[in-house]
């Protein structure tokens, strides 16, 4: 318990302030940087917050975030002595919510930097106010490719998720090149995400010279998917791409090949279909699913521990795709937070607001649990390398992203 | 309902009739396109015909409890959709540890006969329990006090829900008996759905018997007419709503296990739409009437699968499945501006207008 | 209530079930573990445990008062042995969740759940403790009655200070760093996320004076209170309250000024649903359609984005009204021969169709999908561009007051008066010659008058719309709020939004259990006051009337 110990700290840390006073060749701090500076007192922990969707019907994907971010913060331990702490608040999901967790965030000047947001909607209204205020975000799930256009980006906002532009084209890249199909038809949930990774993909595949045979949308809650399908099967489609979330994308799974005309028809998803959440959701059906993902295979071990340590913090699997993403996103500020940090002798701690920003978009070659990571002036953090992969095999128990040899799924692209 | 004069036509019913019109006239030339479009082959259609009555039986049994609920108390019981979910993602729980150790694959009927009780009493449970602490205590206040109380209870339940089972989502054991389809009359039907269907038949009738034939479904007809003058008869109008509690929880928990056996997966969020839906089933059939609850559920599954086919996509409206929770609500304003007190309520109800 | 008086035994079980059925909940849907990390007062009582001694005192308090007819020794009994049954029951749960593993269905039930409920000792002794914390706390609880009133409200009420300033530790430490002079006492009140001991001993002792004072002067005041108040001290008090409605944004900063606009908005969608529900007696749960309207309107005519028009947000605000009154109209149409609980159903069905229409792709072009609309204009005034919190607060403010001005006058006019006799009984109402259809119409005009203007100053707030922030869920919350606060009760509708929007939105750190809370909330208000909080004197005599529903649908409706 960390209040325990804050007493005892409380007077040490008075103690060392003492003694700092008395030194004489220790130079008081001066802040030079252009948007401000924190001090983190010797008793004080190191505030993170989150600005994530963790409550209403959305929740899953912020809390899985979430998670990410705490597993980060577990592993980090402290930070040069000082106990990280995570606050934040809900975003909804939705661009009032995003605007209101942002104002209260930037109202809060013990914040060192911020996770989130969960949906693109909330960072478009949220990010503004966070620069206003000073801080830096990191967003482990807004895929919107228009946040990271140079004529749009907003100062201080990053993100370690992918853009929808680059995954929607390898995934018609990989369809049409690589397997040779020629008719294809997408389903979007509605979503910011969604519709604009079906837009792209079926872009990307009609330039390549494919044929989008029925362009359909469902609602997030949705459960009856058949009538969706039997409406694509008119049209007789090789593949289907759905970039769904979860519950939506794991419905459309089951449901699919139990529509007369679609028995054959190769079903292919995006990342939120990469996780053991949505195994767990689509049942047998599963199996033989493509989906793209950024190429874990390149980072051995990491993920693999990262998924036992979530199952023994919260008794589940993760809940969703982005929860890597967080991790990252946190480790990224806790690594940029390690270059500008300077500390005092008493262990005091002070860095420049700019300095942190700037050291977080100089994030290069960082070894993350989602690649490598290196971010551009813009703030795109993810690594470039998107890969599809293909369920061999539905148990939820045989998810095993990272294994040496029989991994599920496995990687099909080069 | 009263219309507003004898014979007169008024500028409202001149307008309304109007409206329905229009509305009807985009139907007509929508079905006619896509017909005419040869787009569907005809069991294309029986299948989405076929989608629709599953999915509207399970609408229909949830509407029940709606129904009955209003029947007896005139209240619109929100926290009914998670009543809904209550009963089925408890279940799952045992349904799981069946599978785990063998018993369902070996004894699939007993299995689900079991799952079936343990989801029928957790629903039951749970709508007794909001009923007690929630509706009892204000049976004497404004009606849209207990509304509040009632979304009041639905958050409730939902997020305790969520914190006791987690957010994410289950997925019921598949079972090899309910794989396949089967043929009948010549349509194609999958096993779950025909299930589901007779399921869902099955437990609409039995209720129907229950409130016409038995003795407590004629006390819960006397309350639902006129509660003071029940009580006068002696009929302990307590028990009645109590009673009627626990059938409507009863049957949205059997929904909920035929709902988890057609789709899967159960969560905490997992009532919200449906009961939306069954709520309005449950108008569209006539608000606090049995068989235009089941009239009501049948119809909307129907049109929310066959609609955005058959009007929309003739019109050229792209993504026309997106829409079909737009075309289940035209539908009803629909059939509420022809017959504003449902499909079948109408003869009940001028009764006491 | 039983004529024959319970036992102590059978008294201290009921109440000690209830509360340990009620903390047991808390742990499982970890409401205990999450914040067993916040503080209420650093170092001493964690929220978590707060939880739990909240559940033994409330349930021993409540056992003994049931018995405080009887023997002061059968209060203390039952106080110690309610305490000791949620105490029980928590040990039960600690010993079942370390000896198998429950938490395959529980999530919740982790480790360190155990570990804290067991007072990080290992399982047995930690049992015996909460046993004897569970008897501690219900013979304090018991204590309190044998206290007398005065004494005890004060101890309550320190009790309930220290918990609420702990519980909104974070956020006064934001609004108390603003103020220069006393911005060094927040080191000293708090500390970590929580008080400080000091602090949490300052603010009893504040709290105990004042009540002390309070005491004193309502003892003086005791003969002049009955006397009404003159029109001078009403205009004085009216002025004190606008100057106070004016400086406090200023007072309180930015994030204060964020959550004053929601209310604001939500104000003014509430004095609209007010005319609809409240006066007319019309149950409209699709409130939200007007809302969604006025912000779409307001964003297809300002945005560049979508090309179709480039208006300042003044010339387009009477065209985004104008079209919102228009739907309402179409609505009504429709729903005119419609009663109670179908034109809820309808109305529901309404806002969704309207929400579902702005996320389609059909729409795309014109309502940008799901994608929705950017870049929406900011209102100038003269040269000051509206375009921070705090500016847009007075413009909300205007709105509001101006809203609440028409519908005051509305309500004492002949129209207000067609209204309510509607709403009382519609065809009573036609007999004495009021005109329905236009009576219904205007109530709908007007109602979606005033969510469309709420909707196009929400378009200007955020910049950026998007289909899912005009769910059911705001519907149902204007309703909610417009019945917490008194129906038909136009001060009501604004004490309602600061409960229910207001207070929700300070209470944002607590995510995931926000709307479980909100919930019960809902629940216990409506029970403890079903006529609102503030509601208007007609009302109030209504609400302890015979219960007869004041919505019009009297159609019987028979299960057969």
């Amino acid at each position: 318990m960390i209040e325990r110990r804050l007493p005892g700290l409380l007077v040490l840390g008075c103690f060392g302030a003492l003694l700092a006073a008395c030194a004489p060749a220790a130079k008081p701090y001066e802040c030079t940087d252009k948007i401000g500076c924190v001090t983190i007192a010797p008793a004080a922990s190191v505030h993170i917050a989150y600005a994530l969707v963790v409550a209403g019907p959305d929740a899953v994907l912020g809390t899985d975030s979430k998670r990410g971010v705490e597993i980060a913060i577990d592993d980090k331990g402290k930070f040069r002595g000082h106990t990280i702490e995570l606050t934040g608040e809900d975003t909804g999901c939705n661009a009032e919510g995003g605007q209101a967790a942002a104002q209260k965030l930037a109202a809060d000047k013990t914040i060192v930097a911020v996770i989130g947001t969960s949906c693109s909607s909330e960072a478009r209204v949220a990010a503004p106010i966070l620069r206003d205020a000073g801080l830096t975000m990191i967003s482990p799930s807004n895929t919107a490719p228009d946040l990271t256009k140079p004529e749009k980006h907003v100062d201080g906002y990053m993100r370690t998720a992918h853009n929808d532009e680059l995954q929607g084209a390898v995934a018609a890249a990989f369809a049409y090149t690589t397997k040779g199909i020629k008719k294809a038809a997408t389903i979007h949930d509605g979503s910011i995400y969604s519709q604009s990774l079906a837009e792209v993909f079926a872009k990307k595949f009609v330039e390549l010279g494919g044929e989008i045979v029925a362009g359909e949308a469902v609602q997030p809650n949705d459960t009856d998917m058949r009538p969706v399908l039997t409406n694509i099967s008119a049209g007789k489609p090789e593949l289907i791409y759905y970039p769904c979330f979860t519950s939506a994308a794991a419905f459309i799974t089951s449901q699919a090949k139990e529509v007369p005309g679609l028995e054959t028809v190769q079903l292919m998803g995006a990342d939120p279909m990469y996780s053991v959440d949505y195994l767990k959701a689509a049942g047998e059906a599963a199996k033989g699913v493509w989906n793209s993902s950024p190429d874990f295979s390149a980072f051995a071990g990491g993920y693999k521990d990262f998924l036992d340590k979530h199952q023994k913090k919260y008794g589940e699997a993760p809940l969703s795709a982005f929860h890597a993403h967080g991790y990252d996103g946190a480790n990224i500020i806790f690594a940029a937070l390690e270059k500008v940090v300077v500390a005092d002798a008493d262990g005091t701690l002070h860095f420049g607001r700019q300095a942190l920003r700037d050291a977080m978009f100089a994030t290069k070659d960082f070894k993350g649990i989602t690649g490598n990571l290196s971010c551009s002036a813009t703030g795109d953090c993810s690594d470039t390398k998107i890969a599809v992969y293909e369920i061999v095999n539905a148990d939820p128990a045989s998810w095993n992203p990272t294994g040496a040899t029989d991994t599920n799924p496995k990687k099909i692209s080069q | 309902m009263r219309k507003n004069s004898l014979g007169r036509l008024t500028i409202t019913d001149v307008v309304m009739f109007a409206v329905g019109l229009g509305l009807a006239g985009v139907i007509v030339a929508g079905s006619a396109a896509t017909l005419s479009s040869g787009k569907y082959t005809l069991a294309q259609w029986q299948d989405l015909f076929i989608f629709g009555l599953a999915q509207g039986s399970i609408y229909a049994l949830i509407a029940l409890g709606y129904t009955l609920v209003y029947g007896v108390l005139r209240m619109i019981n929100f926290a009914h959709s998670e009543v809904f979910m209550s009963g089925p993602y408890t279940a799952y729980f045992f349904a799981r540890y069946m599978f785990n150790i063998g018993f369902l694959q070996a004894y699939p009927v007993a299995g689900l006969l079991i799952v079936s009780a343990i989801s029928m009493l957790t629903s039951m449970a749970i709508a007794l329990t909001v009923e007690r602490i929630a509706y009892r205590p204000l049976r004497k206040a404004p009606r849209l006090v207990p509304l509040i109380t009632a979304i009041g209870a639905s958050f409730f339940l939902q997020y305790t829900f969520r914190g006791l089972y987690g957010s994410g989502i289950d997925r019921y054991p598949e079972l090899a008996i309910l794989k396949g389809s089967i043929s009948v009359l010549g349509v194609r039907v999958l096993v779950t759905q025909a299930l589901v269907i007779v399921a869902a038949a099955v437990f609409m009738g039995l209720l129907y018997a229950f409130v016409m034939l038995s003795k407590t479904g004629k006390a819960m007809r006397a309350v639902s007419e006129d509660k003071e003058t029940a009580q006068l008869m002696g009929i302990d109008v307590d028990r009645i709503i109590t009673t009627t509690f626990a059938l409507g929880g009863a049957l949205a928990g059997a929904a909920g296990v035929l709902y988890a056996l057609i789709f899967g997966q159960v969560q905490f969020y997992m009532g919200f739409v449906p009961g939306i839906k069954a709520f309005t089933a449950a108008v569209l059939g006539g608000i606090g009437n049995v068989p235009g609850a089941m009239v009501g559920g049948l119809f909307l599954g129907v049109f929310e699968s066959v609609g955005p086919s058959l009007f929309l996509d003739g019109l050229g409206i792209p993504a026309p499945n997106q829409l079909k929770d737009a075309i289940a609500f035209t539908m009803l304003v629909f059939v509420l501006i022809f017959r504003p007190s449902g499909i079948l309520g109408e003869r009940l109800a001028t009764k006491k207008a | 209530m039983k004529t024959q008086p319970a036992t102590v035994f059978q008294t201290s079980m009921r109440f000690g079930l209830i509360g340990g059925g009620a903390a047991v909940l808390f742990s499982l849907v970890g409401m205990v573990e999450v914040f067993g990390q916040r503080t209420i007062i650093g170092g001493v009582v964690s929220m978590g445990q707060a939880f739990v001694a909240i559940a033994m005192l409330l349930s021993a308090y409540a056992a003994a008062r049931q018995l405080s007819s009887v023997s002061s020794s059968a209060m203390l009994t039952a106080g110690g042995l309610t305490g000791v049954t949620v105490g029980a029951l928590l040990a039960a749960l600690v010993l079942l969740g370390t000896s198998i593993n429950i938490r395959d269905v529980f999530v919740s039930a982790s480790p360190p759940l155990f570990e804290l409920l067991s007072f990080g000792q290992s399982p047995v002794p930690g049992m015996l403790l909460l046993l004897v914390a569970g008897m501690t706390m219900g013979l304090a609880a018991a204590a309190l009655l044998f206290l007398s009133p005065a004494m005890r409200s004060t101890a309550i009420s320190v009790l309930l200070a220290v918990g609420v300033v702990g519980l909104l530790a974070d956020l006064l430490r934001i609004i108390i760093s603003q103020w220069a002079y006393v911005a060094p006492l927040v080191e000293w009140v708090f500390s970590g996320k929580g008080l400080s001991v000091p602090g949490a001993l300052a603010i009893a002792a504040v709290v105990i004076g004042l009540d002390v004072l309070a005491n004193r002067r309502r003892n003086k005041a005791h003969n002049l209170a009955a006397l009404p108040a003159t029109a001078l001290q009403k205009r004085m008090r009216t002025g004190a309250l606008m100057a106070l409605l004016l400086v406090l944004p200023l007072l309180l900063g930015t994030y204060v000024s964020e959550v004053l606009d929601q209310v604001g908005l939500y104000v003014l969608m509430g004095l609209g649903l007010n005319v609809v529900v409240g006066f007319a007696g019309l149950l409209d749960l699709g409130y939200v359609g007007f809302f969604a309207i006025g912000a779409y309107v307001m964003g297809m005519l300002t945005s560049p984005e979508l090309g179709l028009a480039s208006l300042s947000w003044w010339s387009a605000l009477p065209i985004a009204v104008g079209v919102t009154v228009l739907a309402g109209m179409l609505l009504g149409v429709p729903v005119l021969n419609m009663r109670g609980d179908y034109l809820a159903i309808v109305t529901l069905g309404f806002g969704e169709i309207i929400r579902l229409l702005a996320l389609s792709d059909a729409l795309r072009p014109w309502t940008g999908g799901s994608q929705g609309i950017q870049l929406i204009a900011k209102p100038v005034v003269g040269t000051v561009v509206l375009d921070d919190q705090l500016k847009l607060y007075y413009l909300i403010l205007a709105g509001c007051l101006l809203a609440g001005f028409i519908s005051s006058r509305l309500r004492d006019s002949r129209l207000g008066r067609a209204w309510m006799a509607m709403r009382e009984d519609e065809d009573v109402a036609q007999a004495i010659g009021i005109n329905l259809v236009a009576t219904k119409l205007l109530a709908f005009s007007v109602g979606a008058a005033f969510g469309g203007l709420s909707g196009a100053i929400f378009a200007a707030k955020l910049g950026a719309i998007y289909p899912n922030s005009f769910g059911l869920l705001i519907s149902i919350n204007v309703l909610a709020l417009l019945i917490i606060g008194g129906m038909g009760s136009i001060r009501g509708v604004i004490v309602g939004a600061l409960v229910l929007v207001g207070l929700p939105e300070l209470l944002r750190e607590f995510a995931e259990f926000r709307l479980l809370v909100y919930g019960a909330l809902l629940v216990m208000m409506m029970l403890y006051r079903p006529q609102g909080l503030w509601p208007e004197e007609a009302r109030k005599l209504e609400a302890h009337g015979d219960g007869d529903n004041s919505n019009g649908d009297q159609t019987a409706a028979i299960p057969a």
